[in-house]
């Protein structure tokens, strides 16, 4: 299978304190690369590097084999990376349509779209409608309500529907199932198996164990600002993953 | 409380109808008092004497929704006037230029609050203050009287008598920019990512939006719109002057404020604005009819303008 993002050497400072100490990561695609680590230990540094969201000092990001440079998400959403990012980018007051579509705005065809750039909003929304069913989200049922007025899962369930609707290649979760139950946590472990069958990479940030070994192919061990290690769950238990984790085995 | 609860839900989704009551009220207690206030003749007052902080407040608006706020708005549109009125050149030109140079006054503005990423309260302090003593020097505070205005200039204070109410060109004008930058706000993308800008600049960053770019924008437009206020300030007063519209920060951000746009960025828009407007010029129009001192009107608008706010942050507070 084919490498669809890569990072080599990846290195972010903030003043004194080191986020990335050199980095590696590849995903490939058609697999679910998930990522571990103790808080603080560079996982949510590491994917917006990869993503758009901060500009790495040092390193190389290459998309399909090809070096690319990202100054901002919106060149990583070009290249086919969606990310849902742990602080959930969504606009509140905008409602639920307006914002699976926010930053890719669709316009209406013909001359009031062309002249006038006027929004397709009622396409926009029935399409937005469908891209939540297909995605079997049933915690989001009325598109018009605004962002703000949903509990913390349902807006998870916003950004998790907007990566996985527009991501063309390489699907980023930063800890997406932090604020659901069960049974949404289980419906977004299924969309990533589904994202997987599609074809797309998957890059899965998540501290719960059962769930990385139930869907990740490989597993990236992020540990006090490096990669400790790559394994599989085949290879690997948990407690042999929580272990390399907190330090208290080699990798 | 389910009323109540009601009540905020509604004012939550539609921020114009507290404004809109308010008018109404206000135009119904002043009819009440002096009936002269529904003739024709009161209404135009209304509507001309509102025109000019109307125009004003269009491109506050936007840049209060993007969290932002501008002091500098009646230095520009002075700017725009004097240059207009004083250049030798032909009218057309020189209008032209009064215009182009509220649209770069306003792009200076954005520059130096996207690129250097001064606050919006500083960056327009400061140009405040250039842009007036620009002025001053420039025309060594003398106006240019009616007279010698050319007749494009005071274009915009021809009167259209329309059965009994008397509207300028001015204020179809600024009808119009109102309809064009509404247009813009509700049906555009553009429009879209102020309010996503306004309401969180990180996450809209995060969502692939250019944020400066749009902020940028916003500080243009509004430039632009202020040139464009000052065409509709030249009819109405019939001369152009450096010291006119001394109050037209204070008064543009009260009509945004109590329009229901609130201060804090990404929620409100005209039509509340308008409204606004008219309020604080049903007001004065409505008072001076009831034969009340003109100290009372101040004190009436400042009474609203914390009013609107006191409920923008009750509105603004989500139910979980
Ligand atoms: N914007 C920032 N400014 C300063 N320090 C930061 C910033 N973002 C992350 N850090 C620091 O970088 C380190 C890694 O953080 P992070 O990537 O968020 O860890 P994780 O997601 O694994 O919990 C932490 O020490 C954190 O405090
Ligand atoms: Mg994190």
């Amino acid at each position: 299978m084919s490498v669809a993002l890569e990072g080599r050497d990846l290195v972010k400072r903030f003043g004194r304190v080191v986020g990335l100490d050199g980095v590696d990561i590849d995903v490939r695609a058609g697999e679910v690369l998930a990522v571990i680590g103790d808080n603080g230990a560079g996982k949510s540094t590491l994917i917006k590097c990869l993503t758009g969201a901060l500009v790495p000092d040092s390193g190389t990001i290459a998309v399909a084999g090809k070096p690319v440079t990202f100054r901002r998400p919106s060149d990583a959403q070009a290249a086919g990376i969606e990310t849902v990012y742990q602080t959930l980018a969504v606009a509140p007051a905008l409602d639920i349509a307006a914002n699976l579509y926010l930053g890719r705005e669709q316009r209406r065809p013909g001359l009031l779209g062309s002249a006038l750039r006027m929004l397709d909003k009622r396409g926009m929304r029935a399409r937005a409608e469908e891209a939540v069913r297909n995605l079997g989200i049933d915690t989001i049922q009325n598109l018009g309500q605004a962002v703000e007025s949903l509990s913390g899962g349902q807006r998870q369930a916003v950004a998790v529907a907007r990566a996985a609707a527009f991501g063309s290649r390489v699907v980023v979760l930063d800890e997406p199932t932090a604020a659901l139950g069960v049974k949404e946590s289980n419906q977004v472990l299924a969309l990533v198996e589904r994202l997987r069958e599609r074809g797309l990479a998957v890059i899965l940030i998540s501290h719960n164990m059962p769930h990385v070994w139930q869907v990740a192919d490989r597993i990236h061990i992020q540990r006090l600002a490096r990669r400790a290690a790559v394994i599989t769950p085949a290879t690997h238990t948990m407690s042999d993953g929580v272990a390399i984790m907190t330090g208290a085995a080699a990798a | 409380m389910l009323g109540v609860r009601r009540v905020h839900d509604l004012l939550h989704r539609h921020p114009s109808i507290s404004p809109a009551v308010i008018l109404l009220l206000t135009c119904v207690v002043f009819t009440v008092l002096n009936q002269r206030f529904a003739a024709p003749a009161a209404l135009s007052l209304l509507v001309q004497q509102t025109a000019i902080v109307a125009a004003l407040a269009i491109g506050q608006t936007l840049i209060i929704l993007t969290a932002g706020i501008d002091l500098s708005v009646g230095a520009i549109a002075v700017l725009s006037s004097m240059l207009a009125a004083m250049l030798s050149v032909p009218p057309s030109v020189a209008l032209l230029v009064g215009i182009m140079a509220g649209f770069a006054a306003g792009c200076l503005n954005g520059l130096l609050v996207t690129r250097i990423g001064l606050p919006p309260f500083i960056v327009t302090l400061g140009t405040l203050s250039i842009v007036t003593a620009a002025v001053l020097i420039y025309t060594g505070g003398r106006s240019v009287p009616g007279a010698r205005l050319p007749d494009l200039l005071t274009w915009t204070g021809e009167v259209i008598n329309i059965g009994g109410f008397r509207i300028t060109t001015g204020v179809l004008m600024v009808a119009a920019m109102y309809l064009v930058v509404g247009f813009a706000l509700g049906q555009t993308a553009w429009g879209r990512h102020v309010y996503a800008v306004g309401d969180d600049p990180d996450a809209a960053r995060l969502a692939g939006i250019r944020v400066n770019r749009v902020l940028f924008s916003v500080y243009a437009v509004a430039g632009l719109l202020y040139g464009l206020a000052a065409w509709v300030l030249i009819g109405r007063a019939g001369a152009a002057s450096p010291n006119a519209i001394a109050n037209a920060n204070l008064e543009s951000i009260t009509a945004v404020v109590i329009g229901g746009t609130s201060l804090f960025g990404g929620r409100g828009g005209l039509t509340g604005t308008l409204l606004g407007s008219l309020i604080v010029q049903s007001f004065a129009v409505g008072l001076s009819l009831a034969g009340v001192d003109n100290q009372y009107r101040l004190l009436a608008v400042g009474v609203l303008v914390i009013g609107a706010v006191s409920v923008d942050q009750w509105i603004r507070r989500v139910r979980s």
